[in-house]
């Protein structure tokens, strides 16, 4: 028995423990094949949970209603019945108690999304009641005379 | 006395045998395989149903999944995007999605890059329609299996999720996603893409870009449940899915799909 037969024995030995016992450390005791099989399934379990407890930030209109009773009965009898409150105001989430103001988007452009008129035929868009902004009451805000939450309200 | 022949051939059989990771043993337990069973019966495999007729455009569901997701609202990154078409009658194909319609389209003039414009006129208009796109969720996804550590994975449900402290920022899976739905999170500095809002859809509610619709063009439904609505659309109606002959067998469904959507 030689040394120099063993030694480089050794070495690989001691490199390939040295790595198994990093891994062993390193890698999350909850790294485990999950329902997918190997090919997909190979994670760290605790991931899913992690993305289950993303906080919720839309809160949908029927949050709305007990306190802004008069803006949600207008919209639900209007042309905007089909329009989320948070598509104008933005996330609902923490107000009013964290946040006691939610944005207002007066600007033109959010109103042109839908009523910029193109009219392809094939898409729901042809439907929608366009209005050239360049000849329709230019350079002032639609909410000046168009009321958001009923839109031919008090339109002479 | 030890050989050099010997030597060699156990010195390769050991390095070998431990380089095996010890993961690989875990297959043979029957009981885990037993597991695995039990849970490939769990009742929910979500998929989602996108009606090009109905999509007018206006890009507040990408507003909504920007938000909800906390993906900075003006980097041009977005998990969900609307693409526009105009087909004209001399066979031009035009697509365009400016910020990915975060800001809906509010012009005629379609976006060709580079600050270049066109605008094709109305009678020239062969057709021209919406394309709202997202994950795919794909029973086999191509963006799992190129990763290197684990971090992009399925599960049992069908939704594919990415492991932001697992993630090395290599970007394979990004190459390998045939729709181009991954991108790097400028902040987070990982992979990044469409879940169907797990944190939603796991409590009961609906995909923020699905309650933001007006319109109904995007559905979310459960494939294992035959009473559900979007399925028995899938099951029968005339549905089409993106990319079909790369085998991915993607699990979102589109109504009204025109071979020039890519
Ligand atoms: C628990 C009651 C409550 C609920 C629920 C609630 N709000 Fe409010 N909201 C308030 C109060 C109170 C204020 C007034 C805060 C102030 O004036 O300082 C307010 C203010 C607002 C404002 C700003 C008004 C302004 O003048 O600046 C908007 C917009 C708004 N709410 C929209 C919403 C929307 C949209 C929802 C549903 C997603 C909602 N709110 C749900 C109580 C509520
Ligand atoms: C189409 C976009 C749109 C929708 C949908 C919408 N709003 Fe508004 N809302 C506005 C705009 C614009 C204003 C500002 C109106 C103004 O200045 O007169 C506003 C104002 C408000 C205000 C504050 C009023 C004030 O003058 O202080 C409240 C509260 C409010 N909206 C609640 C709601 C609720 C609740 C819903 C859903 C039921 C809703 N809004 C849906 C656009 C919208
Ligand atoms: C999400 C798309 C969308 C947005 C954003 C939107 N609208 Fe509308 N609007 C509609 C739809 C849909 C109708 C109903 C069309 C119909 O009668 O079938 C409508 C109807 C109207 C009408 C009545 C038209 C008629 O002939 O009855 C007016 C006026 C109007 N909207 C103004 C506005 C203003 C002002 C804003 C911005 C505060 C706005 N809309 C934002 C979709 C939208
Ligand atoms: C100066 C007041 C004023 C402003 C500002 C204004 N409108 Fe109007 N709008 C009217 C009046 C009045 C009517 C009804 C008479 C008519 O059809 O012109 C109307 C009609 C409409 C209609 C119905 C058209 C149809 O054919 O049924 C739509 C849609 C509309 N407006 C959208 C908008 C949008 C979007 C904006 C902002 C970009 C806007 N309006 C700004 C006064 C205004």
């Amino acid at each position: 028995m030689k040394n120099h037969v063993y030694r480089p024995l050794l070495v690989v030995i001691a490199v390939v423990v040295l790595i198994l016992a990093v891994r062993a450390i390193y890698v999350p005791d909850d790294f485990a094949i999950g329902d997918r099989g190997y090919m997909y399934g190979w994670h760290r379990q605790g991931n899913e949970v992690d993305w289950k407890n993303v906080k919720v930030k839309y809160l949908g209109r029927e949050y709305c209603q007990d306190c802004h009773t008069d803006r949600y009965t207008s919209i639900m009898a209007s042309a905007h019945q089909d329009i989320e409150c948070e598509n104008c105001h933005g996330p609902a989430v923490d107000h009013p108690d964290v946040r006691p103001a939610l944005a207002i988007d007066k600007s033109r452009a959010h109103c042109l999304r839908c009523h910029f008129p193109l009219p392809y035929a094939s898409s729901g868009r042809s439907k929608i009641p366009g209005i050239d902004p360049d000849e329709h009451n230019p350079d002032i805000a639609c909410a000046e005379c168009h009321n958001p939450h009923d839109p031919m309200e008090g339109l002479k | 006395m030890i050989t050099r022949r010997k030597f060699l051939k156990s010195t390769a059989l050991g390095v070998t045998g431990m380089a095996l990771p010890l993961a690989a043993f875990d297959f043979i337990d029957p009981r885990k395989l037993m597991a695995l069973e039990a849970a490939d019966a769990s009742k929910v495999r979500w998929v989602f149903l996108v009606d090009t007729y109905k999509c007018v455009g206006c890009g507040l569901c990408v507003k909504a999944c920007k938000e909800e997701n906390e993906i900075p609202y003006d980097a041009n990154v977005t998990r969900t995007w609307v693409e526009r078409y105009v087909l004209t009658k001399n066979g031009e194909v035009l697509a365009d999605t400016p910020k990915g319609a975060r800001d809906g389209f509010t012009t005629a003039k379609i976006d060709l890059g580079l600050g270049k414009y066109r605008e094709v006129k109305q009678e020239d208009i062969e057709k021209a329609f919406f394309v709202p796109k997202l994950c795919n969720q794909c029973e086999n996804p191509p963006c799992v299996q190129v990763c290197p550590v684990g971090a992009t994975y399925a599960t049992a449900d069908g939704v594919v999720h990415i492991d932001r402290k697992w993630c090395i920022g290599c970007g394979y899976c990004i190459m390998g996603c045939p729709y181009g739905v991954r991108f790097f999170h400028p902040v987070h500095r990982t992979a990044e893409k469409c879940n169907f809002c797990y944190h939603r859809i796991t409590k009961g509610l609906k995909p923020a870009c699905v309650d933001a619709c007006p319109f109904g063009a995007r559905r979310i439904g459960n494939i294992k449940d035959p009473g559900d609505p979007v399925t028995r659309i899938i099951m029968t109606e005339r549905v089409g899915i993106l990319k079909e002959e790369y085998g991915t067998k993607p699990q979102v469904f589109y109504i009204g799909l025109s071979r020039e959507v890519k």
